[in-house]
């Protein structure tokens, strides 16, 4: 513990008071700290209306909800789960409080335009709420498409430009997150030197600023589409409603990379530290994460392979959709690779990054098998592809989130948590979502449609069990959220590095003070230097 | 250590936010390109029915406006603040007529049934529909897009007067006049898509 | 480092020189659009709007004397979203 004060104690201006010194704040770290407060909020609802889904589907006659309802529940579920928790949630909250302290800086480049960021978010939350009293919640699924979404007559309009306001948002962050790490490095710290968690989000930050207007543009066409019917989306009026589609990929399919590549920074963070090892293949890291993001912009269209578009075009995306599966794979490689020879120290971070490893791996396997356009013709639409991306989003960026969660816990609040209550709940989690999500891929291939709120009997077994698993890993995701919180029980004592980690930010105080260092930060030539670091 | 002005990194982060913009077009454009292959021969009919010499006209306005707000950028480097404002309310000005002259436009093509939805459309060519749902999405965006100019350069303007724009200081009025200069880029594109089919 | 040297002022003249040009190309795309060009027409419209923006981002934003970043992510920008557009044309033109 030092003498100095930290972030909490000081506000980012003297003037500031009480709440003012939070909603008025221009400090990096509280504004991470502001955003994990509603995301949290988000996740944990998000949560319950999985759960109400999967209990509907417990069996094939339940009726706890009406089936109008259950299209607005998973319609809801994916627009909070992706909009306002994945996409989000490593940005905002590791990305907004660590980038400035990995890169040696007192804070972000545009801090006034951050705090915007963070009101745009919570201004766009809010109106998607609204928006679920006003006319009805909407029934479309996440992905709005036309012409159902033009022509419903529940709450859409309010809801799409509730994604267009949380899109701008993610914009003005991607932006501020380019400039801060272009302008605000260390000077000792070249390109090569910056940390992989930082690299992540720069490439991240390109996709946030080069695809999200994309969305912002499409779903503006939605809600003119439905204010004042010109009909660029409507056959009848000459429209293409394909056309729709390819727009609304084109961001989201980069979106899914936005959701993953920061999770794998967290994941190349976490190998080396325990590991004890520098990372393997620190370049060949970075040019894979900047190949995700530029290829990852090429493959949208193999979410239409059954739309009705030309067999030029699903070559073509089933093609580009394999080669992004390589700069993936590259990494898994090397974080697997950094454990050989290493000296192992088992924390909760390394447990979470080492189920990263195999659920995303299932994940990434089983997008190519959807990603070959004639396997695809069978389990479009059905309940493989919603194992498929519950593997990478939730087993992948999902348990990343976690990890980081448990990896940064002591450095935002200055107080470690309870290990056992930590591993008890990532393996509650682990079982729960292997038993709730895997039955899914033999659903999938037996037929059972997905968004669809009964099935046939045949198909009762594997959803029965998958429901059992969804309260174990609903159980396990409490235990673990209950055993952090309850870390404020214990006295803020964590001491700067309690991993024995070698980026910047576990040179400075848990938790940091106002301007991140105390002392000029000394920047080494390798980030993951281990050789003069005691073993813990 | 301490946090500084960093008027190179202002001027990329505004770079950045452009590029945001290019995109948001670009998604319109990508449905332009899409349905001109469509529907070729009614894009060219329908190109003859928008107003060439309105067009034309806006096109040498918001060129000139470009020019204006480049010339009191260099105005106020000089420190020639009160040449620099009029040359900023000279662009406004010319942005007022450029909408005015759209309004002249939209009005003359409401009357007589260039509108989506509107009887002629209905019976005509579904390319005609397309062609002007595209019009009046993209030059609405667009006109959008110059009222939101107008209101930073005005902002531009009152700044400089009160001094907190200077020539030590004068980021945010470089930083406006990227924006307009893409405004108009925008335009330089939307002109020949929209007056130059015919 | 001439943009950030405070008070040095670039000259007038190229912005001149530069608006003439632009309104001269307006003109010539007008006076080209009378012409019965098929195909080209478009392409030609188009290539000359090319131009005139080259020219808004050369003088007017000076977007070459900005560092190496912007030069390269503008084109960066530009180039995504002509593959874009092309790889839509995979699937509409040959449906």
């Amino acid at each position: 513990m030092s003498a100095e004060a930290s972030f909490y104690q000081t506000p980012s201006s003297p003037r500031h008071r009480g709440i003012a010194a939070w909603l008025l704040t221009t400090d990096h770290k509280r504004i991470g700290i502001m955003y994990m407060a509603v995301i949290f909020t988000y996740f944990f609802v998000g949560v319950t209306l999985g759960l109400l889904m999967r209990t509907e589907l417990m069996s094939v006659n339940t009726k706890i909800v009406s089936a109008q309802t259950y299209n607005a529940l998973f319609t809801l579920h994916g627009v909070i789960m992706i909009f306002l928790f994945i996409i989000p949630g490593m940005p905002a909250i590791f990305g907004n409080f660590l980038v400035p302290i990995q890169i040696g800086a007192e804070d972000v480049i545009f801090p006034r335009i951050n705090l915007l960021s963070w009101y745009l978010f919570v201004a766009g939350g809010i109106l998607a709420i609204i928006s679920l009293f006003l006319k009805g919640p909407p029934d479309t699924g996440w992905t709005f498409y036309v012409p159902f979404s033009t022509t419903t007559k529940t709450g859409v309009t309010l809801t799409v430009f509730s994604v267009f306001v949380l899109g701008l948002s993610s914009m003005l962050t991607g932006i501020n997150f380019i400039t801060t790490i272009h302008r605000f490095r260390n000077k000792n710290m070249g390109w090569m030197q910056i940390p992989l968690f930082t690299w992540s989000i720069y490439a991240t930050a390109w996709v946030q600023v080069l695809a999200t207007p994309i969305i912002g543009i499409t779903m503006i066409l939605i809600i003119v589409e439905r204010l004042f019917g010109v009909g660029l989306l409507d056959p009848s009026k000459g429209g293409d409603p394909l056309m729709y589609q390819h727009l609304f990929w084109i961001y989201s399919h980069p979106a899914v990379y936005i959701m993953i590549l920061p999770g794998m920074g967290i994941i190349s963070e976490i190998f080396p530290v325990f590991s004890r090892k520098s990372i393997f293949g620190y370049r060949s890291i970075v040019v894979a994460g900047m190949a995700i993001a530029a290829i990852g912009s090429l493959v949208w269209a193999h979410h239409m392979f059954v739309s009705g578009m030309s067999d030029v075009a699903v070559l073509v995306f089933s093609f580009l959709t394999f080669i992004v599966a390589v700069p993936s794979a590259v990494k898994v490689f090397n974080w697997v690779s950094t454990m050989y020879k290493g000296s192992i120290y088992m924390a909760p971070p390394f447990l979470f990054a080492l189920c990263f490893i195999f659920l995303f791996s299932i994940g990434g396997l089983t997008g190519l098998v959807q990603g070959a356009a004639g396997p695809n013709v069978h389990i479009h639409d059905t309940h493989w592809v919603v194992g498929h991306f519950h593997f990478v989003m939730f087993g992948g960026a999902g348990f990343a989130f976690l990890g980081g969660l448990h990896f940064w816990w002591p450095k935002f609040f200055g107080r470690m948590y309870d290990f056992k209550k930590a591993y008890a709940g990532c393996g509650m989690l682990a079982v729960g979502f292997m038993m709730h999500y895997f039955p899914m891929f033999i659903l999938g291939l037996e037929g059972m449609p997905r968004r669809y709120y009964t099935y046939l009997p045949r198909y009762w077994a594997l959803n029965f069990f998958g429901g059992i698993g969804a309260y174990i890993m609903v159980a396990g995701i409490a235990l673990l959220f209950i055993n952090l919180f309850m870390s404020f029980r214990r006295p803020d004592n964590a001491p700067p590095d309690p991993w024995g980690g070698t980026t910047l930010e576990w040179s400075v105080p848990s938790p940091p003070p106002l301007r991140n260092f105390i002392e000029e930060p000394v920047v080494g030539p390798h980030p993951y230097d281990f050789t003069e670091k005691e073993k813990k | 250590m301490s946090v500084h002005t960093d008027d190179t990194g202002s001027r990329i982060g505004m770079w950045i936010f452009l590029y945001t913009e290019i995109m948001l077009f670009g998604g319109l454009f990508i449905l332009y390109a899409a349905y001109y292959h469509r529907y070729a021969q009614d894009f060219i009919a329908a190109g003859s029915e928008t107003e060439l010499v309105l067009g034309t006209l806006n096109t040498a306005i918001l060129l000139t406006s470009s020019f204006a707000v480049a010339a009191s950028v260099e105005a106020m480097r000089r420190k020639a603040s009160s040449l620099a404002i009029i040359l900023l309310c000279f662009a406004v000005m010319l942005g007022a007529v450029f909408l005015f002259n759209k309004y002249l436009e939209w009005s003359r093509d409401f009357a007589i049934g260039y509108y989506p939805g509107s009887d002629l459309m209905v019976d005509g060519p579904k390319g005609q529909s397309i062609f002007f749902a595209l019009y009046f999405v993209l030059t609405g965006l667009h006109a959008l897009h110059v009222i939101i100019g107008m209101g930073i350069l005005c902002a531009c303007l009152i700044l400089t007067a009160k001094k907190r724009i200077t020539s030590e200081k004068m980021i945010l009025l470089d930083n406006a006049g990227l924006f307009w200069h893409l405004v108009d880029i925008i335009w330089i594109f939307l002109f020949p898509l929209f007056y130059l089919l015919h | 480092m001439t943009e950030s040297a405070k008070g040095y002022a670039h000259p007038y003249r190229p912005l001149a020189l530069a608006i003439a040009a632009l309104l001269c190309l307006t003109a010539l795309t007008v006076s080209l659009s009378r012409f019965d060009l098929g195909a080209l027409k478009i392409a030609a419209a188009l290539t000359i709007a090319a131009v005139k923006a080259t020219l808004v981002l050369l003088v007017f934003m000076r977007i070459g004397k900005t560092g190496k970043a912007v030069p390269i992510s503008f084109i960066a920008t530009i180039i995504i979203l002509a593959i874009f557009i092309g790889f839509i044309f995979f699937d509409i033109a040959y449906r």
